[in-house]
């Protein structure tokens, strides 16, 4: 711990030229760690919680619709993905150290490498739009978001959902990736169909790729 | 229907530091008679006074040897030990039901009206505690002093009393 912490008052801190930075006494700071030093270290769910709740009542402060706090959550979510992508891709082993090239990869890429780096597990299930005329739409489902574990959404704003957070972030993990994209959460825990009951916060996120995606896609496909 | 020498949690009521009712719900139906909101709500402030009235009346408890000055050698720690705060009324029985208060550090109050046979109170209250911290407490939506309406926990509350209850 004691590498990364700024030298206060313990005398072996100095000033780095005018940069107004401050190094801890031995020099090193927490950009000299490795990178994949902290692969496997572990956070509190509950200081994350409260994190996340602040973050939801700051988003809320100045909004006037639901629709508008979600794309604030979104916004925030949108950098941690961008920037994850590169450090998610740099973890893999060199052999597969390759940026996903195609929708199916990519997915794939999100809903296992993304998710088990940031919630300790897979997501639950990837669809693809069933209907013929969105093509251009997939689902990732998730039964319990953690980013929702303690979040009682009220009733008069039963339409908000906070993973909207977490849909950010896959936009982000997209756009860095190639496929721009618009990704939204949507609950879906409160019809009753299967197992609605038994996950009541059960989320799905909806990918949207832009449509030159699909037209590239569709250009590789007939190539190969 | 369950025999009704059974041990039984009746019902829940949250106070707030300030005396006024937050929450309050009822798991098991002829336990209790039913009694109207607003007679709910005058439970909890007169409660609330109650116990305020109490703590005064417990005396303090006296620490043994008190040394004057807080860094004499020989005291474990050489720090003075603060004494505990009084703790006010915490059981209250009757002949059909038992009401144990569980007064937090922040002094939100918790009673359970439970069967006189129920046992292992403090820990169910506890873990109403944990509940309550997990599931009010973190939640965005939640403002305090305020009514407690949080989806979540009502549901991990009703399936934890269903556990104790079933037991």
């Amino acid at each position: 711990m004691s590498n990364h912490l700024p030298a206060g008052g313990n005398g072996g801190g100095g000033r780095a030229g005018d940069s107004g930075l401050r190094y801890p006494s031995n020099g090193k700071t927490i950009y000299h760690r490795p990178l994949n030093r902290t692969k496997t270290a572990e956070l509190s769910k509950a200081a994350f919680a409260y994190l996340f709740a602040e973050m939801v009542s700051y988003a809320q402060r100045r909004v006037t619709g639901i629709q508008e706090l979600e794309k604030r959550l979104n916004l925030q979510g949108h950098p941690i993905g961008l920037k994850l992508l590169d450090l998610l891709l740099f973890r893999e082993p060199p052999r597969s150290q390759l940026r996903p090239l195609n929708i199916i990869a990519l997915l794939h890429f999100i809903k296992i490498n993304v998710w088990t780096h940031l919630f300790g597990r897979q997501a639950d299930r990837l669809e693809k739009s069933s209907n013929p005329d969105t093509p251009d739409e997939f689902m990732i489902i998730d039964n319990e978001p953690l980013v929702n574990a303690y979040i009682s959404v009220p009733k008069e704003m039963s339409q908000l959902n906070c993973a909207a957070f977490a849909a950010g972030i896959i936009e982000g993990v997209c756009d860095g990736a190639g496929f721009p994209a618009r990704v939204t959460a949507h609950t879906v825990g409160d019809t009753a169909g299967e197992g609605g009951e038994m996950w009541p916060g059960r989320t799905v996120f909806l990918v949207k790729f832009q449509p030159e995606v699909l037209e590239r896609e569709a250009l590789i496909g007939a190539k190969s | 229907m369950r025999p009704p020498q059974c041990e039984t949690v009746f019902s829940l009521v949250i106070i707030n530091k300030a005396g006024g009712l937050i929450y309050n719900r009822t798991f098991h139906e002829g336990g209790l008679n039913k009694i109207s909101t607003n007679d709910y709500l005058v439970l909890a402030g007169t409660f609330h006074g109650v116990h305020a009235i109490t703590a005064r009346l417990n005396p303090v408890k006296s620490t043994p040897e008190r040394p004057l000055s807080n860094s004499v050698p020989g005291v474990p720690g050489g720090i003075l030990t603060r004494p505990e705060p009084p703790s006010g009324l915490e059981v209250l029985e009757s002949e059909n039901f038992r009401l144990q208060c569980f007064n937090t550090l922040t002094g939100v109050k918790f009673l359970l009206f439970t069967d006189t046979t129920q046992t292992n109170v403090d820990v169910i209250i506890r873990r109403i505690y944990e509940l309550y911290s997990d599931y009010v407490m973190k939640n965005p939506f939640y403002q305090l002093e305020m009514p407690i309406r949080c989806d979540m926990f009502d549901r991990k509350l009703l399936s934890h009393i269903r556990e104790v209850n079933n037991r």
